[in-house]
């Protein structure tokens, strides 16, 4: 029982870790920043979700798995909303003012 | 050659990168978000150096709030002086380098020079801490064996405030801080600020509580406590109070004003300035971290909200 659950909990990080490079590919290679954005956010929380569904077989019950799961989400949450706020700044004109821009060469 | 090893080698030259680019980012937006990750990776270093009370600091102060500031300041500039034109000589440059580098190299060559094992005080702080009837010894030596400089450290933070608060312009005093303009409502900052904020100070108050006995304390609560406010100004669901409101000064002297007095107390309870007397140690000590952690969070929020402007403000500028 104890060898099943390592193996599940190896295989699940190793997926997990899987999709933050996927993750990061995308972030490095997309065209433009909506498809960057695209990349990074849903893999990460996959990536994310996989990591902690491994760990909760190696950590004590209920407080340390109910601890990870509550990061999970709480990342869900941050990483939702902080993809719709650049995906905003990125689409629209009224934020050009406070951009920095290169200097001229 | 072990695997902690290779993440310890890995996670140094990555920092090592990260400074370098950082200080050669073309754009001060560019250098800011450099230092913010920078500031994150420090934490993870203090985590493997089994230092988590300050790599909890580290993130929250050092990354996330001084990188805010240092944000704010970024996009305030004025376009003139945003563009890196180098403002000084090639010669003033090359003195700057030479000098951080010998500080650079001056601090590293006390490092490896201390005699093995380094001196350290660890052993005497374990073996008085049950009388602060703290388990934390992080805290111990915070609130008690060296309470002066926490004492200290907490009015600086006042008087930061006081700083930025002398920032104003002279139609402004007495006003609301200016510099958080709300986003638009709707938006999905709106939900996360209506959905954090009770997770955000429910964690703020554990890490304060947890202090006594786990990584965690004053400064560290705060920090959360004033991220939550600062998320729900930002968003625009709760306006920064005037600077003029008694209640908002009061918190904010608080922290420092009980933990002077009780350090004042002391002086007859416990025979010294900032010794308390045994049997109340562990309750006195709770006392001081709570006001602490308010008065914190008032003044880290308060830095953020930035100096008070007139009302009209807001319309004149972009």
């Amino acid at each position: 029982m104890t060898l099943a659950l390592t193996l599940f909990t190896l295989i699940a990080i190793s997926l997990g870790a899987i999709f933050f490079l996927a993750g990061t590919v995308g972030l490095l290679r997309f065209p433009d920043t909506l498809t960057r954005l695209h990349a990074l956010t849903k893999a990460d929380n996959l990536g994310l979700g996989l990591i902690v569904l491994g760990l909760l077989p190696q950590v004590d019950w209920p407080v340390g798995g109910l601890k990870l799961i509550a990061v999970w989400l709480v990342v869900l949450l941050a990483g939702a909303t902080v993809g719709q706020l650049m995906a905003k700044a990125a689409r629209s004109d009224a934020w050009n003012g406070s951009t920095d821009l290169e200097p001229p060469r | 050659m072990s695997a902690a090893l290779i993440v310890d080698l890995g996670l140094t030259l990555l920092i090592l990168g990260l400074g370098v680019w950082t200080v050669a980012a073309r754009s001060n937006n560019g250098a800011v978000v450099g230092y913010i990750a920078y500031g994150l990776l420090v934490a993870l270093v203090w985590v493997r150096l089994a230092a988590v009370d300050v790599a909890l600091t580290e993130a929250a102060i050092g990354s996330g709030l001084t990188g805010l500031l240092l944000l704010g300041v970024a996009t305030r500039l004025p376009r003139s002086a945003r563009l890196t034109r180098p403002p000084t000589g090639l010669g003033t440059r090359l003195l700057a380098g030479f000098l951080s580098a010998a500080v650079a190299g001056g601090l590293a060559a006390v490092v490896l020079l201390l005699p093995d094992p380094a001196p350290t005080l660890a052993p005497s702080v374990a073996a008085n801490l049950p009388a602060t009837g703290l388990g934390n010894p992080v805290t111990g030596v915070l609130i008690a064996f060296r309470a002066i400089d926490t004492l200290l450290e907490s009015v600086v933070l006042v008087f930061a405030i006081i700083g930025v608060w002398s920032l104003a312009p002279k139609d402004g005093w007495g006003e609301r801080p200016g510099w958080l303009r709300p986003a638009p409502l709707g938006s999905a900052l709106t939900l996360l600020a209506q959905l954090l904020p009770p997770i955000g100070i429910l964690v703020g108050i554990h890490l304060f509580w947890t202090g006594a006995t786990a990584p965690g304390g004053a400064f560290q609560g705060g920090a959360v406590l004033a991220a939550m406010w600062v998320l729900a100004m930002i968003a625009g669901l709760a306006r920064p109070p005037a600077v003029s409101r008694r209640w908002l000064r009061l918190m904010l002297v608080a922290g420092p004003a009980l933990f002077l007095t009780v350090g004042i107390a002391g002086i007859w309870l416990a025979g010294a300035f900032l010794a308390y007397p045994v049997a109340y140690a562990k309750p006195l000590i709770l006392v001081i971290e709570a006001a602490l952690t308010l008065s914190i969070a008032a003044a880290l929020g308060l830095l953020l909200a930035g100096p008070p402007e007139h009302p009209s403000a807001a319309e004149r500028q972009p």
